[in-house]
């Protein structure tokens, strides 16, 4: 019998499984299919303090092994999601969730964060800072050290959860970044979001999505995720969720050998339903295949 | 929604770049005329959505136009190869706001949700009127499956080549109707509105993601708030639709 749990920052996971928001909702149209409970936890869409219908359509391109998305953070704002995601969500998911939130200010992470770090449900705050930041000419929050380190700070003062800061690939340094989130006081990382990309429609000769850009995401990615996650696991202390186009049992084995405790499954759910459950489902058997017995002894063993 | 495995009974031509697909399975979870399936190609990230034409138990139809890489792979596929799907999907039409008799108004690819509707209604005993809209003779496609069902049938194309020349709401107005339905291209949808004389259904197109109402990627704005193309339509009544 092999051992799939792994611990992020205190609290025990069942298996390292986690599906990434944007890619799951607020979990109750999964579970439907399946029961929920069986994930390690998940990561729900990614809320911000007022409700944001995001970018016009079309918002979907594919691509080789990928697709991009240029979704916007579309939900509802902070004061829906804890009055109606949330007690929806309750019904059918009894273990603590990951809040993912994102802003457009250091005071709208500040206020979101306070909100849901108050949710009994509510396990760790992740934090998106791919964002641009409306005070300083639209630049990302997550493309700067100093700007990391003010969200981390200014979230860390109003919240008792741990928070895992989750970073933009699309920077000259990942590991600088990640650095200044450990320095700042982030109880971990979650890495990495996705990589900007464009899409041409040859018959329209424009863009295929409408704002143009999008993030890349899908198993494509993983082999650029895996790297940055083996970067940024020799430069910090604290715990790093890996995430990039994982798709198989054998993908979170390779990214927990980079240096992931955890891992996030975005793109594959919305391929297949039942991804995240099919890997879990799986581990066992490539655990065996390859000499494991216990996941967490492998974390970094790629070092 | 449930995931399952269909093998093609048929793929045939219908015309020049629109072909019918017979397919064997589960289809215990349509409940809606208008709803779509999600089809699974090898070689291709995203799954393919295409409307349900009609079905029965553990058959089902889809008409679909060659419009891209996948639906050109869709076309060579021989019977007997399997399709993994995602059925089930979508709100479908609401036949019981139709009233005695209903106007369908299908254009191009839009036309084949139409036929299992058209199907439904006149179970219901209903007296549907049909509009079907194409550019040219050559394009048109289910216009004698629509007439053995017994409803009223009117074909336009935009030439002239057969039927009203003109578009759907050349033919349209003429016509008394209790309520309409329609599937179609925006700029059809647009002459729709502007010339409609009671309330109706309009099933919508948009690029997907997931299909199921994870992703987010095919939503729209609504007098109702904001709606997902894949789960919270692809039907939307008159009444809530910006335009």
């Amino acid at each position: 019998m092999v051992n799939t749990k792994v611990t992020l920052s205190g609290i025990e996971l069942d298996n390292p499984v986690i599906p990434a928001s944007g890619t799951f909702g607020f979990g109750y149209e999964f579970a439907e299919i399946y029961d929920i409970n069986e994930l390690g936890t998940f990561s729900f869409k990614g809320t911000t303090k007022d409700p944001r219908f995001g970018n016009p359509t079309p918002r979907i391109a594919e691509c080789t092994a990928g697709m991009i998305n240029s979704v916007g953070l579309q939900n509802p704002g902070v004061e829906k999601v804890i009055e109606e995601e949330l007690p929806k969500l309750a019904k059918c998911f009894r273990k603590k969730v990951m809040a993912n939130v994102s802003g457009f200010s250091i005071d709208e992470y500040a206020y979101t964060c306070e909100k849901l770090d108050k949710e009994d449900q509510v396990g760790w705050l992740e934090v998106n800072v791919s964002c641009p930041n409306v005070h300083n000419g639209g630049m990302s929050f997550g493309t700067s050290t100093e700007a990391v380190k003010d969200v981390v700070k200014a979230v860390k003062s109003v919240t008792t959860k741990p928070v895992y800061m989750k970073l933009s690939p699309n920077v000259t340094d990942i590991v600088s970044i990640a650095k200044a989130c450990e320095d700042a006081g982030a109880d971990g990382i979650s890495m990495i979001n996705t990589l900007l990309g464009m899409r041409i429609d040859l018959k329209t000769k424009k863009p295929v999505v409408a704002n143009k850009m999008g993030g890349f995401s899908g198993s494509a990615i993983l082999p650029v995720a895996v790297r940055m996650v083996y970067q940024v696991y020799e430069a910090v202390k604290i715990p790093i969720i890996g995430m990039g186009g994982i798709t198989t049992a054998e993908d979170v084995i390779e990214m927990m050998l980079a240096g992931a405790t955890a891992v996030q499954v975005g793109a594959a759910n919305l391929i297949d339903p039942f991804a995240s459950k099919n890997i879990i489902d799986d581990l066992p058997r490539v655990m065996k295949k390859y000499g494991i017995e216990k996941l967490t002894d492998i974390i970094g063993g790629a070092h | 929604m449930i995931q399952t495995v269909y093998t093609i009974k048929e793929n045939k031509r219908l015309t020049e770049t629109v072909y019918k697909m017979v397919l064997a399975g589960d289809t215990s979870s349509f409940t809606a005329p208008g709803q779509f399936i999600n089809i699974k190609l090898d070689g291709f990230y995203l799954r393919r959505p295409i409307s349900v034409c009609d079905w029965e138990e553990n058959l089902l139809t889809i008409v679909y136009k060659v419009v891209g890489k996948g639906t050109e792979v869709m076309a060579e596929l021989k019977e007997g190869t399997l399709l993994n799907c995602l059925v089930g999907l979508g709100n479908g039409f609401n036949p019981e706001k139709s009233g005695e008799k209903p106007l369908l108004i299908g254009g191009g690819v839009g036309v084949p949700p139409m036929y299992g509707l058209c199907k439904e209604l006149i179970k219901q005993g209903k007296k549907p009127t049909v509009i079907l809209g194409f550019n040219t003779k050559d394009e048109i496609f289910l216009e004698d499956d629509f007439k053995a069902l017994g409803a009223e049938v009117y074909v336009t194309t935009v030439d002239g080549s057969y039927g009203v020349k003109g578009f759907v709401t050349d033919a349209m107005k003429n016509l008394d109707y209790t309520y309409f339905y329609t599937c179609g291209p925006m700029p059809m949808f647009k002459a729709i509105e502007n010339t409609a004389v009671t309330s109706g259904q309009y099933s919508f197109e948009e690029r997907m993601g997931c299909g199921f109402g994870a992703c987010m990627g095919c939503s729209c704005k609504t007098k109702y708030g904001n709606k997902r193309i894949c789960k919270d339509g692809p039907v939307l009544e008159r009444e809530e639709i910006i335009w």
